[in-house]
């Protein structure tokens, strides 16, 4: 298993009373992504435990455009990864987010 | 979703629970991890693979387990079973008119041998100390990868099962008894086979699960309502009716070694398309062939 | 015959020269008459002669076991020993799907004393015992077509010098070889039935039958058939007794694998994404109505979107009328939606028999009901009569070339090279091809020509975080450890039209020279090492150009891509949508 960290600033932050979400199952080939809201940072904080060893500058790319897409901040990511590929991380990332920003009250 | 079968264990409290009700305990959040896998340096899951907590189904206040079998094929480890067996606790204290188990596990996760074992131990006794009290334990079975192992054993101390045919509920595993007796013995590749053995139209016919349902949400919605409903006591009057007919099920089945000698038995003239048959129409001819 | 031919060995070839040059020559060294005198006369029926002798030889040692052409399972060893000779060339029928397993396996258990050296010719060596004959030392040479479950055993006999390859080919360039230099001496095919005549009944699963049995029987070469079943009428004739010589019933059933079968539970949301983008970005675009697909989950999933996605995109009557497929079960639902017109097929798929039979206007089926599938046949219609083939590949190089050929397997090509290339014969237009063609030659004054789509649909990574993208084909690298003429290239990179990932489409004709041929293909590589090192400023102009489009420059939004737009969901889905026709094989039910 290899751990990675990623942050991204200048997101805009998401209202503050969003719930935790969780989308995907730690299935092979599949992932479960946890967001939930960071209310004390402006930052999109992301930790990644992954089952496939030596991808780490694929996970930046794919992390990065995901932060791209969305620039949210004020989060926190969490993924147990049992090695999905890089097109089910962007699916499973932009559901989890998608489903997070919806329960947004604000 | 509509499939039960290809629903996420959260998908499938989404499917059965009154909407807006579900209130979880120990959510993904919380992350209880199992110590064993992350030790071991294998992937672990926020929840360890079981969705724990409380809601209404059909208006009826009921505690709710949820195996994800997506993870390590919804294997019992210890945090995944202290949360059960802790489900069970708060039934005790809470007013709940049952306890729901949503079944989808190989059995005891391996890699936690004897922790395993002994979680799936407590739960098995957690489930009868809660009939005990009065409160029924309805199981319902039918994601892909069944329920076998000692969770098989919990699933038959419940007050009642619902299956859909998809499901399959044994003790060994197709694959398990496949290699401690060879290939001859049972082909678990033959998967019509299989489900013959083990399968939820099979249980229905010897009378293992209660209900079959279509392989639907709504459908185990509904089933699981009325067995909550319904739900017997358990006392030493039905224990000992239930002996007789496992007695009588012995005596006359003993002897076959494939389920459609059974259903020839049971007076199908045709087992052979037994597992072609609707739902419906299985649960009218069974009643017809009962009732004759 | 004729005591003033020429000699063996003269220098007579027909493509030596002109007629008159040869006369000249001849005249020049003395002439016919002259050859008359000082040379034995040319036998002219050697083939017929040796075929003669054999049935002799065989009918001798065989006894009372043979009757007629019918031979006791028991003394299928013997007829072996006497109807093969060393050195001879042997087509064993080995199919995609139907076996001639009960023959292939005497043939491993024959006197290496007296059947030695074989040249085996055999499109699918997918049984171990097509190997064993060339590890007992019963055969040395192999040419063949498909060898995928047997592939890494192949490349290692391959390896240690014991089978020496003359080439792998496609179905159809085989099949043509058995007419040009690789005539069996002896077929050995598989049949569902005979009758006491020799007739055979092939069954839904005609296959290579006859195209083996043709090929051996006109050139007096022994044909052998092994049948299930011995039976007084047959329900039609696919193979005449006068192409066959002996006709053993084989103690179990020839063995079919179904090959063709996919399980709608096992269909990815990506490969639900990816089939939209097919049909809203391709099949819509140029009226694909005419087709193949491969045989993988990606084009399933094509298939059980053409109900609903299609539908709803108004495309029913407009695409994917005329198929050459074989009877997929994944394509059930939308025959049953009134989408398709006519299915073609290679072969037979296990289970389908039913439901093919009760849809005449649909398959090709005999008097008797059941279907016929001539592979030569279907292999010349996907490559002349489609307008489109798509499917999946393991690796796709920087210039569109594509292999399944890995490092310690070779595999072989069955028949994707025959769909998936541009059929440069073609004379007859179509919207499609029209389309297609005009992308291809944009105005550079040639004359007006059309150009067949060859879709290579991939997801960027397979499993195990594999690439699909690379820079350098395995098939290279295979080509040099096992000493091969050409890398064991499927589609070559300038047959190919579109490569298709969940990225995006790259439209390969659109591109004017190799540098943005090589920027779409990383354009569409997604995270692959191929794909982050594109060259972004000019990927993002190739899809303001089109030759890029990504889901959201089709109108198509992601969220909608879930597994509910899948017709069927299930095999027992497939099974309903067939109203119970379609009988799935035992491993696939969950019922």
């Amino acid at each position: 298993m290899e751990r990675l960290q990623f942050r991204f600033d200048g997101g805009s932050r998401v209202a503050a009373a969003s719930d935790a979400c969780l989308v995907g199952v730690v299935a092979s080939g599949n992932l479960e992504v946890l967001i939930e809201p960071a209310p004390q940072t402006d930052a999109c904080a992301i930790e990644i435990r992954t089952a496939a060893n030596g991808f780490g500058d694929v996970w930046q790319a794919v992390m990065t455009d995901f932060f791209e897409r969305h620039r949210v901040g004020g989060i926190r990511i969490s993924i147990n990864d049992a090695g999905a590929t890089p097109a089910i991380v962007s699916l499973r990332l932009d559901q989890a987010i998608e489903e997070f920003t919806r329960r947004d009250p604000a | 979703m509509q499939s039960y079968y290809e629903a996420t264990a959260r998908e499938r409290i989404a499917g059965i629970l009154d909407p807006g009700s579900w209130h979880e305990i120990l959510p993904p959040t919380a992350r209880t991890l199992s110590p064993h896998l992350k030790a071991l340096d294998l992937p672990v899951a926020f929840d360890d693979g079981v969705v724990i907590g409380s809601g209404a189904l059909e208006g009826l206040p009921v505690l709710v387990a949820a195996q994800e079998g997506g993870f390590m094929g919804g294997a019992v480890g210890e945090v995944q079973g202290a949360k059960i067996v802790g489900l069970f606790e708060r039934a005790k204290a809470a007013r709940v008119a049952g306890v729901v188990l949503l079944l989808e596990t190989g059995g005891v996760r391996l890699q936690e041998a004897n922790a395993g074992l002994i979680a799936v131990s407590e739960v098995i006794r957690a489930i009868c100390a809660t009939r005990v009290r009065g409160i029924p334990v309805v199981a319902a079975i039918g994601g892909k990868f069944g329920c076998f192992g000692g969770m098989g054993i919990a699933a038959g101390c419940c007050t009642s099962i619902v299956m859909s045919e998809e499901g399959r509920l044994g003790l060994s595993g197709p694959e398990v008894i496949e290699t401690a007796h060879g290939v001859e013995e049972f082909d678990s590749l033959d998967r019509a086979l299989v489900w013959r053995t083990v399968g939820g139209k099979h249980r229905f016919l010897l009378g293992d699960c209660a209900t079959l349902v279509d392989d639907r949400q709504p459908a185990f919605r509904s089933a699981l309502a009325q067995a909550v409903r319904t739900g017997e006591e358990l006392e030493l009057a039905s224990l000992e009716r239930e002996q007789r007919t496992l007695d009588e099920r012995l005596e006359r089945f003993g002897a076959y070694t494939d389920g459609e000698d059974i259903w020839r038995d049971l007076g199908f003239d045709k087992p052979a398309n037994v597992p072609l048959l609707a739902t419906d129409a299985l649960i009218a001819l069974s009643k017809r062939l009962r009732a004759a | 015959m004729s005591a003033e031919g020429p000699p063996q060995g003269a220098n007579y070839s027909p493509h030596g020269g002109s007629a008159a040059a040869e006369l000249v020559n001849e005249a020049a060294s003395g002439g016919a008459a002259h050859y008359a005198r000082t040379a034995p006369p040319r036998i002219w029926n050697k083939r017929v002669q040796r075929r003669a002798l054999r049935l002799e030889r065989a009918a001798t040692r065989l006894g009372a076991r043979l009757t007629g052409k019918l031979v006791d399972a028991d003394a299928i060893v013997a007829l072996l020993e006497e109807a093969i000779e060393p050195a001879d060339r042997v087509c064993i029928e080995g199919n995609n799907q139907k076996q001639a397993d009960f023959l292939a396996r005497a043939l491993t258990a024959v006197d290496r004393g007296r059947v030695y050296d074989l040249h085996i010719v055999q499109s699918v060596l997918a049984l171990p015992e097509h190997l064993d004959v060339f590890e007992r030392g019963i055969a040395s040479r192999l040419d063949f077509s498909f060898s995928g479950p047997q592939a890494a055993r192949l490349a290692k006999l391959a390896g240690n010098g014991q089978i020496a390859i003359g080439a792998i080919h496609t179905y159809l360039e085989l099949f043509g070889r058995y007419f040009i230099d690789l005539t069996p001496d002896v077929a050995l095919v598989a049949a569902q039935a005979a009758d006491r005549e020799g007739n055979l009944y092939t069954g839904p699963n005609t296959e290579d039958t006859p195209v083996i049995a043709e090929a051996t029987a006109f050139k007096n070469g022994l044909v052998i058939a092994q049948v299930n079943e011995l039976i007084d009428v047959l329900p039609r004739i696919d193979i005449p007794s006068d192409w066959v010589d002996f006709v053993v019933q084989s103690p179990t059933p020839h063995y079919i694998e179904p090959l063709f079968t996919r399980d709608p539970a096992m269909i990815s949301e990506i490969q639900v994404l990816m089939a939209m983008m097919a049909i809203k970005g391709i099949y819509a675009e140029y009226g694909v109505d005419r087709l193949n697909h491969g045989i993988g989950f990606d084009t399933a999933a094509i298939e059980l979107l053409l109900p609903t996605y299609a539908e709803s995109l108004g495309l029913r009557g407009k695409i994917c009328r005329y198929w050459a497929l074989n009877p997929h079960p994944t394509l059930i639902p939308a025959i049953e939606a009134g989408f398709v017109e006519s299915v073609h097929s290679f072969g037979s798929e296990l289970g389908m028999e039913d439901y093919i039979r009760a849809r005449p206007d649909i398959f090709f089926t005999g008097s008797d009901g059941s279907m016929r599938s001539n592979r030569a046949f279907c292999q010349t219609a996907g490559h002349y009569a489609c307008d489109m083939f798509i499917g999946s590949t393991l690796q796709i190089d920087l210039a569109g070339n594509s292999s399944t050929a890995t490092l310690g397997r070779i595999a072989g090509f069955g028949g994707a090279p025959n769909m998936g290339s541009d059929a440069r014969g073609r004379r007859h237009a179509t919207h499609a091809w029209l389309t297609a063609g005009r992308e291809a030659h944009r105005g550079n004054g040639a004359a007006p020509r059309g150009r067949k789509l060859v879709v290579q649909m991939v997801e960027t990574f397979r499993e195990h975080m594999e690439p699909a993208f690379v820079e350098r084909l395995d098939a290279w690298d295979l080509a040099e450890s096992a000493n091969m003429a050409l890398p064991p290239i499927m589609i070559y990179g300038d047959d190919v039209t579109h490569i298709l990932t969940e990225e995006g489409i790259a439209n390969l004709l659109l591109c004017r020279d190799d540098d943005e041929r090589e920027q779409a293909i990383r354009g569409v590589a997604g995270y692959t090492a191929v794909g982050l090192s594109r060259d972004r400023v000019a990927v993002a102009k190739l899809r303001q150009r089109g030759v890029i489009r990504r889901a959201e420059d089709l109108g198509i939004d992601k969220r909608d891509a879930t597994r509910d737009l899948l017709a069927a969901r299930s095999i027992k889905d497939l099974v309903r949508a067939s109203g119970g026709l379609y009988q799935p094989p035992k491993r696939f039910r969950n019922w």
